[in-house]
């Protein structure tokens, strides 16, 4: 062993540090199936709490869905548990097959490849397709995924200013001279709920001969009247040549992700896609469940349809009860804080009053940002957006914040 | 340096700042890094400007966020560089 007190000291003072920092992530324990009201054990041996919850990325409400859960075990049933082995040696099965060509249909793609996870999608797509005689230019607020993603390809890279396309434009004029460039975005940006203005980048990638890779993980599934995603809702569908995207957030919830987009693209990823390579295939029961995710999204816009409906609803509830959201048409709604602790702090007591919300702050916002982070679900009721607009307006009134812009909150708690 | 400092302060101004806010005001010992300003990811940018107009090479091993955190400490870098 050597695993000395000294070593282990090195380590523990890491941790120390992330805690005085106020940064440590506590261990939450939910004690039910994913759904708008869980069982949760918090702090870790507390005594488990029923809460609504407003803070999982089950958007369309479909993770414990009982459609799903069948298919699921259908495909437990037929195609075994796991496949051990990667897919290209012998981890493929007629179902990963038919789920891609679902995905490329759903998508209006022409090609898709299984990852075990969107992060690893990101993480292998650039180094797949790009070497040093490229560029990718990235806005500023994509993806931690597609950062890392970035930084393991031999591609030069750049940013441009958050969705600001004056600043892209610059950018695409500097890098003329590489062999290809590639703009990189998110199309819901997840801790703003904003959409990425995708009519303006395509146009401004045809202008400058360069390709769009969108990350769709807040998108696919409900964004655009059929849920096809930001580039439906920019009418942008078949303009947009990478898109990755997740079966883990509004497609079911399980794991999985894919990179979907121009067929030779899709191709290299194959061949070179390090995390699609040296990772083992999706399980059977998730391809399963899948396949039958995106057959009910394809042919039915009632979750997409709910979700968009209490997303308005619960803007407009939220707004008249004097907190201060960020403007937006997503189901992502920030309320907007400003100030660390007070995001802290309002988290904790919302989840005393039985809505399960958290605080995000500086590194993980920018600073001065802070908010608390309201991510609706198809599958609340008007009754559950009450309870949470009610615990909202209740604990907003004890420190004071109700009616407060900006300006307001930043004087009376400094950002 | 007074030059450089103008010409550094000006490019972290234009590159990195939103033309509408105007909560953000940068000067010479602004922290840009620690401050959230600039992230890591987007120093690059940054790093590729001073190498193309000051005709540097900027080691990753000294081009580190702390080193990038004002523009004072930037023009410091910068100077060593250039003999």
């Amino acid at each position: 062993m050597a695993y000395s007190d000294k070593t282990r000291g090195v380590f523990a003072g890491e941790i120390d540090t992330i805690k005085e920092k106020g940064l440590f992530k506590e261990k939450r324990f939910i004690c039910s199936p994913q759904g708008a009201e869980i069982e949760v054990e918090y702090p870790e041996g507390a005594e488990r709490q029923k809460v609504l919850n407003f803070c999982a990325n089950n958007y369309l409400g479909l993770a414990s869905h009982p459609d799903i859960v069948k298919a699921a075990h259908q495909g437990l049933n037929e195609r075994g548990y796991g496949m051990s082995s990667v897919r290209f040696i012998c981890g493929t099965q007629d179902i990963h097959r038919e789920l891609q060509g679902k995905i490329t249909d759903f998508l209006g793609t022409e090609d898709t490849l299984l990852f075990p996870s969107c992060m690893d999608a990101n993480a292998g797509v650039f180094e797949a397709i790009l070497g040093q005689e490229d560029v990718i230019i990235a806005d500023r607020l994509i993806h931690a995924s597609l950062v890392d993603g970035i930084r393991l390809c031999s591609a030069e890279y750049d940013t441009f200013k958050h969705m600001n396309m004056r600043h892209l434009e610059k950018k695409l004029e500097l890098h003329a001279d590489k062999r290809t460039r590639l703009i990189v975005t998110d199309g819901v940006f997840s801790m703003d709920g904003d959409l990425c203005p995708l009519d303006e980048m395509v146009a401004l990638a045809e202008k400058y001969d360069a390709m769009v890779l969108v990350d769709e993980s807040h998108a696919s599934g409900f964004i655009g009247k059929t849920g096809r995603g930001t580039h439906e809702h920019f009418d942008a569908i078949g303009k947009i040549d990478i898109i990755t995207t997740t079966l883990g957030k509004a497609l079911g919830g399980a794991s999985g992700g894919c990179v979907s987009g121009r067929k030779e693209l899709v191709a290299l990823c194959r061949q070179n896609a390090r995390p699609f390579l040296f990772s083992n295939s999706l399980a059977p029961s998730i391809v399963k469940a899948s396949i039958k995710v995106m057959d009910m999204v394809s042919t039915n816009t009632e979750w997409r349809d709910k979700l968009e409906w209490n997303a308005n609803y619960f803007r407009e509830q939220i707004t008249e009860a004097g907190l201060c959201i960020r403007e937006g048409d997503t189901p992502i709604v920030p309320v907007m804080l400003f100030n660390a602790k007070l995001a802290n702090d309002m988290a904790r007591d919302m989840y005393a009053e039985g809505i399960y919300v958290i605080g995000f702050f500086f590194p993980v916002v920018p600073a001065g940002a802070a908010r608390i982070r309201v991510q609706l679900s198809a599958a609340h009721d008007k009754e559950m957006i009450d309870r949470a607009v009610a615990a909202f307006k209740k604990v907003g009134e004890k420190y004071g914040i109700l009616g407060l812009d900006k300006k307001g909150i930043i004087a009376k708690y400094g950002m | 340096m007074d030059e450089i400092k103008k010409a550094v302060l000006e490019y972290v101004i234009d590159e990195y700042i939103d033309e509408d806010d105007d909560d953000i005001e940068v000067e010479y010992d602004t922290p840009l890094i620690s401050s959230g300003i600039v992230d890591s990811f987007s120093m690059v940018s940054l790093k590729a400007f001073l190498e193309k107009k000051y005709k540097i090479s900027l080691p990753d091993a000294e081009a580190t966020p702390d080193a990038f955190d004002t523009v004072n400490l930037i023009c410091t870098l910068v100077q060593k560089h250039q003999g």
